[in-house]
C-alpha cells in the first residue's frame, strides 16, 4: 500500500528533479566556476561592486510589498465580509489584468505615465499645469513619472497585488463567524474584533501574500527597464544582462542569483518564524 | 430567588416571511437555571442569540432588568455565552483565552465630585491573572493555563468556553447545546458540573438543548418549544407528568399516547373500556389524548388485566426490558423489569396517576401507537395477531 503511495508521487519527484532541483544545481556549479569551468571564487569577489543594487533592489520591493499589503488587506477585508455574488466580481476583477500578457500591462503603464502620456495629457486637459503655474509662477509642462523609481514602484504593486489581496481573502472568508461573535459577546467592540481576533488569525495570510509579492518584486526585470528607463537597474537586469545582454558572463549572472536566492531564502525564514504559531494554530 | 431578570415580549422573528419564532412570551427569573428544548428548527437557538444580542426580533421586545434592550449590541450586554462549538480563539492558549473578556477596558459610571461620569476602567495584570485562575479551578483546568486550545480535548475545550464566559461575572450564562459534541459519559459528568457551577456562582443560565434528558436533569425550569411556538413551561417534573399536549408527550420521555374518551370527571374510556384517571374538567365525552408512561404499566396475569395483550417483542435495556405488547391492534411500550416471553398472553393494570389525559391539539394522531399506528390499526383488530419480526422490530428504530 505505502510502496504504491510512493509510486503516485514519482512522476512529481521526477519533475522536480528536472525542473527545480537541476537548474539550481547549474547554477551553482555555474556561480563557482570560470568561463572554462575551473573552480573559482571570483565571481563572488566581485560581488561589492553591485551592493548598491542589491540595497535598491530590497528596497523597492519592500517598498512595493508594503504598499501591496496596505492597499491588499483592506479590499481583501471588504470582499470577505461581502456577499457571495460581490465576492465572485471582485475576485474576477482582480484577476482580469491578470489575462493580460505582463509586458502589455507594462508597457500600457508606459503608455500612461509617459511626459506625453495620457495621464499628462488628462492634467493637462482639466488645466492642472496652467493652475499650479498660475499660482507658483513655474513653467511645467508635464510630470515627469516615467523613468523614476516610483514609476518601478507602481508596476510592482500593479502588477504583483492581485497576489496579496488572495491568500489574505481567502484565509479571511475561511474565519469561523462564531470567533468573531465570541469575541463580540465577550465585550470587544468591532475595532477590538478585528484588532484581536481578525487580524491575527489572518497573519498566515498576510505571510503568503507578502512572500508571493516580495519574492517576484525583488527579482523583477522588465519592469524596472520599461518604466524606470533603466536608470534604476535592478538585480533581475542585472542578472538579465550577464546572459543575454553585453556583458555576457553567465558565471557572474549565476553567482548573482545565487546570492539573491540566500538573502532571499533568509528574509522568508525569518518571517516564518515569525508567523509560525498563528500558523500551526490555523491548521489545527 | 425569584425576581424577574429578562423578559421575551411578543417576541416575532421572519425571515422573508418564513416565521420562526411566532410570538414568544417568555420571562426568565434570576439564577434560575432554564432550558429551552425541542427538535432542531423549534426556533430555540434563535430566542437564545435574541438574548445574546445576534439577533434583533423582527416585532416584540427584549427587556433586561426593566429596560428595554432589542438594539443594545452584544458587547454591551451582561449576558455571555458558551458557544455550540467552543469557538475558543485558536491563536490564544488557555490563559488567554480565558483572560480575553477581562483584558477589554470597560465603561463604568463612578460618583466625581457629585457628578457621575462614565470611566474607561482597565483591570490591572494581577487581578486579571488572579480571575482566570480562580475560574480554571472552578472548571478544573488548573495547570492548563499555558497549553494550546487545539492540544485540549473536547471536554477540557468546553471547560476553557464556560471559564472564559463566566470570568466576567455575566448576570446571564447562555448556552447554546454546549454538550453536544461530548460523549455519554463525559455528557453526564459536564451536566452535573454545569449544574454545580450554577450553584455555586448564582448565575442564571439559560440553556439550549434537544435532549430531554439533559434538560430534565439540570433545568429549573423547562420550556418545550416547537415551530417557533412555545408548547409548555413548567418545571421538570410537570412537564413529565402533566405533558401539555401529543408533542410533548412524546418529546419528553417515551409514551404510549391513545386516542380516549373523557366519560366523567376522573373517568376516561380506552378501546371501549373505562379508566380511572386524576383529571378533571373535560366536558362529558370530550374526545382527548390520553399518555401512558411506559414506566407506569403494571404487567399482572392475563386474567387480572384491565386490558388483555400479546407480546411480540422484548429488548433487555440493562434496568428493565422494552416489552413491545399489541392491544387489540395498537401496540404499546411497556418497561417491566418482569421478562414476558415472545407470544404470551398477559394482562395490565394501569394506576389512576399513571394516566394522563390531554385535550387535543394540533398534535393529536401524530405520535400515537409505538409502532406506526394508523393503517395496523385499520387493518388488524385483531389480540391473537401475531406481527412478523419486521414490525416487532420498530421500537429498535
Amino acid at each position: 500500500m505505502k510502496s504504491k503511495r510512493s509510486l503516485l508521487a514519482l512522476p512529481y519527484v521526477v519533475w522536480m528533479a528536472l525542473f527545480v532541483i537541476a537548474p539550481i544545481i547549474v547554477v551553482v556549479i555555474y556561480a563557482f566556476t570560470t568561463a572554462a569551468f575551473d573552480p573559482t571564487m571570483a565571481n563572488f569577489a566581485g560581488m561589492g561592486t553591485y551592493v548598491s543594487i542589491f540595497i535598491r533592489s530590497f528596497q523597492l520591493a519592500i517598498i512595493a510589498t508594503l504598499i501591496c499589503l496596505l492597499i491588499g488587506y483592506p479590499l481583501a477585508y471588504v470582499m470577505a465580509k461581502e456577499g457571495p455574488g460581490f465576492q465572485r466580481v471582485a475576485t474576477v476583477l482582480i484577476m482580469l489584468p491578470m489575462w493580460v500578457n505582463f509586458l502589455l500591462r507594462t508597457y500600457s503603464w508606459m503608455a500612461i505615465l509617459e511626459n506625453n502620456g495620457l495621464l499628462n495629457q488628462l492634467f493637462d486637459a482639466i488645466g492642472l499645469f496652467d493652475l499650479i503655474n498660475s499660482i507658483f509662477g513655474t513653467d511645467i509642462e508635464y510630470f515627469r513619472m516615467i523613468r523614476t523609481q516610483g514609476a518601478v514602484v507602481l508596476g510592482m504593486v500593479y502588477n504583483y497585488l492581485p497576489f496579496m489581496i488572495l491568500p489574505i481573502y481567502s484565509v479571511i472568508v475561511k474565519l469561523d463567524r462564531s470567533l468573531l461573535e465570541a469575541a463580540q459577546d465577550l465585550g470587544a467592540n468591532s475595532a477590538g474584533v478585528f484588532r484581536k481576533v481578525i487580524f491575527p488569525l489572518s497573519l498566515p495570510g498576510i505571510l503568503s501574500g507578502v512572500t508571493m509579492v516580495f519574492v517576484p518584486s525583488v527579482s523583477t526585470f522588465a519592469i524596472s527597464r520599461l518604466l524606470g528607463g533603466g536608470t534604476h537597474m535592478m538585480l533581475g537586469d542585472l542578472i538579465e544582462l550577464q546572459f543575454l545582454g553585453g556583458a555576457y558572463n553567465p558565471h557572474l549572472g549565476s553567482a548573482i542569483a545565487l546570492v539573491m536566492m540566500i538573502i532571499v531564502i533568509i528574509c522568508m525564514w525569518v518571517m516564518n518564524r515569525f508567523g509560525e504559531g498563528e500558523e500551526q494554530a490555523v491548521v489545527l | 430567588m425569584s425576581k424577574e431578570l429578562i423578559r421575551l415580549s411578543d417576541c416575532v422573528m421572519s425571515y422573508d416571511g418564513d416565521v420562526v419564532l411566532d410570538h414568544i412570551n417568555l420571562y426568565i427569573n434570576d439564577q434560575e437555571f432554564l432550558t429551552l428544548l425541542g427538535p432542531s428548527g423549534c426556533g430555540k437557538t434563535t430566542t437564545l442569540r435574541i438574548i445574546g444580542g445576534f439577533l434583533s426580533p423582527t416585532s416584540g421586545d427584549v427587556f433586561f432588568d426593566g429596560v428595554r434592550m432589542n438594539d443594545v449590541p452584544p458587547h454591551k450586554r451582561a449576558v455571555n455565552t458558551v458557544f455550540q462549538k467552543y469557538a475558543l480563539f485558536p491563536h490564544l492558549n488557555v490563559f488567554e483565552n480565558v483572560a480575553f473578556g477581562l483584558r477589554i477596558p470597560r465603561t463604568q459610571t463612578v460618583e466625581q465630585g457629585g457628578k457621575t461620569v462614565s470611566k474607561k476602567v482597565r483591570l490591572s495584570k494581577q487581578e486579571i491573572h488572579d480571575r482566570v485562575m480562580e475560574m480554571l479551578e472552578v472548571v478544573n483546568l488548573k495547570g492548563f493555563e499555558k497549553r494550546p486550545v487545539s492540544a485540549l480535548s473536547g471536554g477540557q475545550q468546553q471547560r476553557v468556553a464556560i471559564a472564559r464566559a463566566l470570568v466576567n461575572r455575566p448576570k446571564v450564562l447562555l448556552l447554546d447545546e454546549p454538550l453536544g459534541a461530548l460523549d455519554m459519559r463525559l455528557r453526564k459528568d459536564m451536566q452535573g458540573e454545569l449544574k454545580r457551577i450554577q450553584q455555586e456562582m448564582g448565575i442564571t443560565f439559560i440553556y439550549v438543548t434537544h435532549d430531554q434528558e439533559e434538560a430534565l436533569a439540570m433545568s429549573d425550569t423547562v420550556v418545550v418549544m416547537d415551530q417557533g411556538k412555545i408548547q409548555q413551561i413548567g418545571t421538570p417534573e410537570d412537564i413529565y407528568n402533566e405533558p401539555k399536549n401529543a408533542f410533548v408527550a412524546d418529546f419528553i420521555g417515551e409514551s404510549n399516547i391513545l386516542d380516549g374518551v373523557m366519560r366523567a370527571d376522573g373517568v376516561v374510556e380506552i378501546f371501549n373500556r373505562k379508566f380511572q384517571c386524576l383529571d378533571k374538567g373535560f366536558d362529558q365525552d370530550e374526545p382527548v389524548d390520553v399518555v401512558i408512561r411506559p414506566e407506569d404499566v403494571d404487567i399482572v396475569d392475563e386474567g387480572n388485566g384491565q386490558l388483555r395483550g400479546t407480546v411480540t417483542a422484548v429488548t433487555f435495556k440493562g434496568v428493565h426490558y422494552d416489552t413491545i405488547v399489541d392491544f387489540y391492534g395498537f401496540k404499546w411500550l411497556i418497561q417491566t423489569t418482569d421478562y414476558c416471553p415472545v407470544g404470551s398472553n398477559i394482562g395490565i393494570k394501569i394506576d389512576p396517576d399513571g394516566i394522563h389525559v390531554m385535550k387535543k391539539s394540533q398534535y393529536s394522531g401524530l405520535f400515537g401507537d409505538y409502532s406506526s399506528y394508523s393503517e395496523e390499526y385499520e387493518e388488524i383488530g385483531d389480540a391473537d395477531y401475531v406481527p412478523d419480526e419486521e414490525e416487532g422490530s420498530h421500537h429498535e428504530e
